[in-house]
């Protein structure tokens, strides 16, 4: 049997488009990324619960046609530890916004890694909070202008893959919207990993980010991904040791997953051992 | 015949966790906080025994999160808490409101506000209940003032959350939570158990999930089984896809209140102790009502033309009834503790509210047979 071709229109629900987002914007590549993801993987719509919180990307729930769930702000990794816990047979797949996963949402996030539930957070980094039109967030950085900045910001600013790693996460990667396909492909090993898996998305707010800060129009930007990045261990780092590194940073299949190891609790609970 | 293994000794933390098993629950998540811990140890031992799930969360609005998920994929859910714990939840509270998802939360009540007086009585929560979440909504809020009827309001509280699709409160106190008293389980079938009502819609047809039925109920579909829909919080049209249509947004909030206020009689629970000749009547709930009981059979024996109403739905308030209950009495006390908020509620419904009085404690102690009886004397003319 040959595989289908890949038509998007099979992953999206027509009536509700044309999307929110503004032209320019990173996040359609993103949503592109994923619904070839999940087709390349063969998926059932219907085993797939796609989870979100508040912002510019949570919106993507909405859009595809699987069973979606748009949350609150900063806690639908919460909301989605429900569905999974509950429900362990269903995908878990949560698309947040950098302030969403990691201001406001902060706590789930670490303890949704360190619990090592199998969910896959795709965190889509824009470094701003575009939905209210453009405050500086937790991954801006210091140095950047934004309106609640305007002098510049003085907060420095976490760094997703470390974060994600030190508080447990079992699969960790990093890509850019300017490397759609490295994108698709590491959504697919999230989504395929049995544990906690986040993959940060540098995906550019030409609107308000881009702006503010001078870093051009979205073309250009997302050019600034092809050269401040590169691929994990370049040799181009011993030059330029600032460059971001993109690939697999952690895949670690030793931990025992969150809902198995509650089955075990299970067993152990219904052979009446308390 | 009662089965004698069917009697227990219990707090009514533990009374609220039977009610909820004997309901079918499936999924607990919480956080803890005193005085209502012994709900999650409870289920944290129970859940998994019967296949159910239990998690503890890092914080109360995920254990919120989390059971509002496991309801959409089908299974009865249920968070316990305290006032802190219960402020933290409201925002997920108003999107179980919005989105139509069944869930129960108790709210064991300690003194606040803040901290407060964590292992202490209290009954200053009620209109946090009411209006803790922002935006018009409606909400049920059930509560007893003995085991017996813990264990029946949770089985009701769960039964409602299904019938009307909505999060229901349990709005206990610390001497209600913590008090230990016989419980006498029922047998299976002794008292009603709601399922939740799934659509009929086959697959491949469409189904709407946010478009009521004649009879105003909304049949749901588990995430996971064929019908792939949106849930949000923002208003929303019958497909569940966000919508600010005027028309729309009227028409879900209009809808979001109805359903609860115009079943008021529905859901409406109470017991009534002498009521029939009463010239005084208290109304109470909770701990409290065990004392206005206690005071009134006292009064009683004395020849004193007193009774008592017990209120265990506080939400929506059943004014109609407390009016028709109260139209023959020369005074109505209400025994609460807090600063007076279902007395508020009381003359709001009466037709002479200048004959509502308020019998209250607001220390942290259990308010008393005595406390009560010092204002029925003052409004008797008997000096105290």
């Amino acid at each position: 049997m040959t595989k289908q071709a890949f038509n998007f229109k099979d992953y999206i629900r027509p009536r509700f488009f044309p999307h929110i987002w503004c032209p320019g914007c990173g996040h359609g590549i993103v949503l592109g990324s994923l619904l070839r993801a999940v087709h390349e993987l063969g998926l059932n719509k219907n085993e797939i619960v796609i989870t979100s919180g508040i912002g510019c990307s949570s919106r993507i729930s909405g859009y595809v046609d699987f069973h979606s769930l748009h949350t609150i702000h900063g806690r639908a990794l919460s909301f989605a530890t429900g569905v999974k816990l509950s429900k362990p047979s269903l995908k878990a797949i949560v698309p947040m916004g950098d302030g969403d996963a990691l201001a406001i949402g902060g706590n789930h996030f670490i303890h949704a890694a360190r619990r090592n539930i199998d969910i896959t957070a795709i965190v889509m980094n824009n470094r701003i909070y575009g939905m209210t039109g453009g405050q500086f967030s937790p991954l801006s950085g210091s140095g950047k202008k934004a309106t609640t900045a305007p002098y510049s910001t003085i907060d420095r600013s976490f760094d997703v893959v470390e974060l994600a790693k030190s508080a447990g996460a079992t699969f960790v990667a990093r890509s850019t919207v300017y490397h759609a396909n490295e994108c698709k492909d590491l959504i697919k090993k999230g989504i395929s990993h049995k544990g906690f898996s986040v993959v940060e998305i540098l995906t550019q707010c030409p609107t308000y980010y881009g702006r503010k800060n001078k870093e051009g129009d979205a073309i250009q930007m997302m050019e600034s991904y092809k050269t401040n990045t590169v691929k994990i261990g370049s040799k181009k780092l011993e030059k330029n040791p600032n460059l971001i590194q993109r690939g697999v940073f952690v895949e670690n299949t030793d931990i025992p997953e969150y809902c198995e190891a509650y089955d075990k609790i299970i067993e152990t609970a219904m052979k009446g051992k308390a | 015949m009662k089965n004698k293994n069917n009697i227990r000794f219990v707090q009514g933390n533990e009374a609220c966790v039977e009610g909820a098993i004997y309901a079918g629950i499936d999924f607990f998540a919480g956080y803890p906080i005193t005085p209502s811990t012994e709900i999650m140890e409870h289920l944290a031992t129970r859940l998994p025994q019967k296949g159910g799930k239990f998690i503890q969360m890092e914080d109360e609005i995920a254990s919120m999160g989390a059971i509002i998920g496991a309801s959409l994929t089908g299974n009865k859910v249920m968070t316990a808490t305290s006032g802190p714990g219960f402020s933290l939840k409201q925002e997920a509270l108003g999107y179980a409101c919005m989105a139509e998802i069944p869930c129960v939360i108790a709210n064991v009540q300690r003194g606040g506000p803040s901290t407060g007086n964590p292992t202490h009585v209290s009954q200053g929560d009620v209109n946090q209940v009411r209006w803790g979440t922002h935006g018009d909504h409606a909400i049920i809020a059930l509560t007893a003032s003995n085991h017996q009827d813990v264990f029946k309001i949770t089985v009701d509280a769960f039964n409602m959350a299904e019938t009307y699709r909505t999060p229901v409160v349990i709005l206990l106190d610390e001497v209600i939570g913590h008090m230990r008293e016989k419980l006498v389980i029922p047998e299976p079938g002794e008292i009603p158990v709601v399922e939740r009502l799934r659509t009929s819609v086959k697959k491949g047809v469409d189904y709407h999930p946010y478009l009521p039925r004649e009879d105003g109920r909304l049949p749901m579909s588990d995430f996971g089984a064929e019908h792939k829909y949106n849930v949000t919080g923002l208003f929303h049209d019958m497909w569940g896809f966000p919508n600010n249509d005027p028309k729309v947004v009227s028409e879900l909030l209009r809808h979001l209140v109805d359903k609860i206020e115009n079943n008021v009689h529905e859901i409406s629970m109470y017991k009534e102790y002498w009521l029939d000749d009463a010239e005084f009547i208290l109304i109470s709930y909770g701990s409290s009502a065990r004392s206005a009981i206690h005071l009134a059979k006292n009064r009683r024996a004395r020849g004193i033309k007193i009774g008592v109403l017990e209120l265990q739905t506080l939400w929506p308030f059943p004014a109609e009834m407390v009016r028709e209950k109260c139209s023959g009495a020369k005074a109505v006390i209400v025994v609460e503790m807090n600063m007076g908020q279902v007395v508020t509620q009381v003359k709001n419904a009466v037709d002479n509210p200048r004959n509502v009085f308020l019998a209250n404690r607001i220390d942290g102690e259990l308010i008393s047979p005595t406390d009560i009886k010092t204002l029925l004397r003052m409004i008797q003319g008997k000096g105290v």
